[in-house]
């Protein structure tokens, strides 16, 4: 027997997952590059958020028509998983079809497998439309040019050549079946790929193993890139959905979190018995906190999470008041950067043997720019629309905080406000004790 | 001017070695902003009207730090937080009502983690309660054959999922409620949250609170209602840049149900 072919794919099999593998790792060091933060509360919840919103696609729905396409691919995606497991068994045992002995079950699963993988090329002919034709308003956006239009549009063409491999690879099979040829014994319903058949009349049975067995090699291994094609794309969301939708925010979403290293210092700062000129409790060397965020290594690792969870949509720039304004913020855009600065800096690790070396940039900036941080009204609106708990919010506050607290670099309003609170407790120049006038007004 | 309100200041309550039924947070805005402080004065009179033992802070009261927070002041929002909390516990308070969202919000979710533990609720909850526990009775034709439209304000409405309680207590004045396209959960926000309120927006083609009162507008409406002081003035604002200030007026919840009682 000539075991070459198991062997090929082995191998093939072992780099694919392999090479993924080593990606994988590295997206969890980066994703722990950012700050502890504690999310070990609310687990029912959390459960529950993640069944309902990743895996119960209630969020994609919202918008009826981009929603169902989507639940179309996610399902395909899913239980089209199962034939790949045949795929990689026969792969590696050097069978045929080897579930087909399940009879009846079998031909059903092949039978919807294949209506399946026609609905996913209707649902990806309708998002390239969308995108390309419709030219819908959140895929043209400034931060979709260039790169990310195009990964767009290669993840819908690497879909559809998969789908099409796949049904190409059963008509093939479906034939060589009806002529009794060796190792192909009847099995599988065809529903779909019999209308591929006529195409592939008058083919010799050799000619029929031939493209049988190379869209059987392309679709396997198309699978296998696809697959490493994730971490340099912005699908990484069809996995990290699951974590992110754990991981997303559980309190009402208004709440804001408040920063324990400043509650240390107001409480200092307002206890009548501290000492003003004591010398610092605790001095161990360690630099100050800093305050905010200018960098990704200041966002907490559930934000940089987040950052690559995010699939560029556009749902929440779409929702987003100040977008819809013509401003510049387009909270999309700031999971973007983050995610781009990220990848940056953990490039910067792995060329400079695993520790960062300050490369004279930083998040905001060079990535992120004031003007997009003061637009925000902190609505939640983006919060709200994004179908997998990405929190952009989030990550403007806390560049905010730095703005404000590490530089003063707020807009000379906002400083004039936060003097009148400091200054008479409002955050308008009226004195306290004006407060109750309204009464006899 | 006006016929006497009833109010008492918690201090006047400990004078008397009383606790008040809820704490009225009047918030910033309610107290000296002009059109806010309407507002105000409508919510107290259905107070009175209802008989309810309510006490302010009155001088005592300080900003929330809200504003500061989401400008990103977190110095400035824990140093006002700690203040009031201390005031608050001192008082023994342990409910608090408020019409601005924002204080709501900031208190209620914001105030725990550093101390202040209270039950917050929004004045259109409370007004909702004060009308099924019959003690705010309502008569009279109200509205009837007025179109209302209610702005959710963000974080009363997204922030804190209160959604019902100010359409259900807009529905006691008789109006006809229409909803804009973009509601609840997903309303548009008026353009002042987020300290927008107090600066310039950034460079864009239109004002957020334009847009928004576009949204209202296309539903015909002839009172614009929302309940929130900055809401207030961003739709008020918004209703004059599209020259709809003779045929359609902004009022808070609570304006539309005082004024419905003849109040």
């Amino acid at each position: 027997m000539d075991y070459l072919p198991n062997i090929i794919f082995a191998v093939a099999l072992i780099l694919g997952i392999g090479f993924f593998a080593r990606n994988v790792k590295k997206l969890s060091r980066n994703i722990k590059l950012g700050k502890d933060v504690d999310v070990s509360d609310n687990k029912g919840q959390r459960w529950k958020n993640m069944a309902k919103i990743a895996l119960g696609q209630t969020k994609m729905v919202v918008r009826p028509i981009a929603g169902l396409m989507h639940v179309i691919v996610y399902v395909g995606f899913i239980i089209i998983n199962i034939e790949v497991l045949e795929i990689m068994l026969d792969g590696i045992l050097g069978t045929h079809r080897l579930f087909s002995p399940l009879g009846a079950v079998y031909d059903f699963l092949i039978g919807s497998f294949e209506i399946l993988a026609l609905l996913v090329i209707v649902a990806v002919v309708v998002f390239w439309i969308r995108r390309n034709i419709i030219r819908i308003q959140r895929f043209i956006k400034p931060e979709m040019k260039g790169w990310p239009k195009t990964d767009g549009n290669l993840i819908l063409y690497i879909e559809f050549v998969l789908m099409l491999l796949f049904l190409t690879m059963n008509a093939a099979d479906y034939q060589l079946q009806q002529l009794g040829a060796e190792h192909y014994a009847q099995a599988g319903a065809f529903p779909v790929s019999q209308f591929i058949v006529p195409l592939l009349e008058g083919l010799s049975e050799s000619s029929l193993v031939m493209v049988e067995r190379t869209a059987w090699w392309l679709h396997i291994l198309g699978i296998l890139a696809f697959l490493n094609y994730l971490y340099y794309s912005k699908h990484l969301h069809i996995l990290l959905a699951f974590p992110n939708t754990y991981y997303g925010k559980t309190k009402p979403q208004g709440q804001f979190n408040n920063v324990a290293s400043v509650t240390k210092e107001v409480k200092l700062m307002m206890d009548p018995d501290a000492d003003p000129f004591a010398a610092p409790a605790e001095d161990d060397g360690a630099e100050p906190e800093k305050f905010g965020a200018s960098d990704v290594m200041d966002l907490n690792w559930v934000q940089l999470l987040n950052a690559y969870t995010c699939t560029e949509c556009g749902r929440c720039t779409s929702e987003c008041p100040a977008n819809q304004t013509g401003k510049k913020l387009s909270p999309r855009k700031i999971m973007m950067d983050t995610r781009d600065r990220l990848e940056e800096v953990g490039k910067n690790i792995d060329a400079n043997k695993g520790e960062f070396v300050p490369d004279g940039k930083q998040l905001l900036g060079d990535y992120i720019s004031p003007e997009e941080l003061w637009a925000c009204t902190t609505c939640n609106a983006c919060v709200q629309a994004c179908p997998v708990s990405i929190d952009p919010l989030s990550i403007i506050v806390e560049m905010r905080r730095y703005l404000v607290m590490e530089q003063s670099a707020a807009p000379m309003e906002l400083n004039n406000m936060m003097s009148n609170i400091e200054n008479n407790g409002a955050p308008w120049p009226y004195n306290q004790m004006d407060r109750l006038n309204w009464v006899n007004e | 001017m006006s016929e006497q309100l009833k109010v008492k200041t918690m201090q006047e309550f400990m004078a008397e070695g009383k606790q008040p039924e809820i704490l009225f947070w009047v918030g910033s805005a309610g107290s000296y902003d002009d059109r806010a402080k309407k507002i105000t004065r409508a919510f107290v009179k259905l107070l009175n009207k209802a008989e309810v033992d309510f006490a302010v802070l009155g001088t005592e009261e300080s900003s929330t730090g809200d504003v500061a927070k989401r400008a990103g002041n977190e110095f400035l929002f824990q140093m006002q937080a700690m203040m009031n909390i201390e005031l608050l516990n001192g008082y023994e308070i342990k409910r608090i009502v408020t019409c601005d969202p924002h204080s709501f919000n900031t208190i209620k979710n914001e105030y725990p983690g550093l101390g202040g533990n209270y039950d917050v609720i929004h004045h259109t909850q409370y007004l909702k309660e004060l009308i099924d526990n019959g003690r705010l009775t309502l008569s009279g034709e109200g509205y009837k054959g007025k179109r209302i439209t209610f702005h959710d304000p963000c974080y009363l409405g997204r922030a804190n999922s209160v959604f019902d309680a100010p359409r259900e207590v807009l529905a006691k004045s008789n109006a006809e409620l229409v909803e804009m396209k973009r509601h609840k959960k997903t309303a548009l926000c008026c353009g002042a949250g987020g300290a927008q309120m107090f600066k310039e927006p950034e460079k864009g083609d239109m004002d957020v609170n334009v847009l928004r009162t576009k949204d209202a507008l296309e539903t015909s409406p002839n009172i614009i209602a929302t309940g929130c002081p900055y809401c207030n003035t961003m739709m008020t604002d918004g209703i004059k840049a599209h020259e709809k200030e003779d045929s359609v007026t902004v009022l808070d919840v609570a304006e539309v149900l005082a004024n419905s009682q003849g109040l």
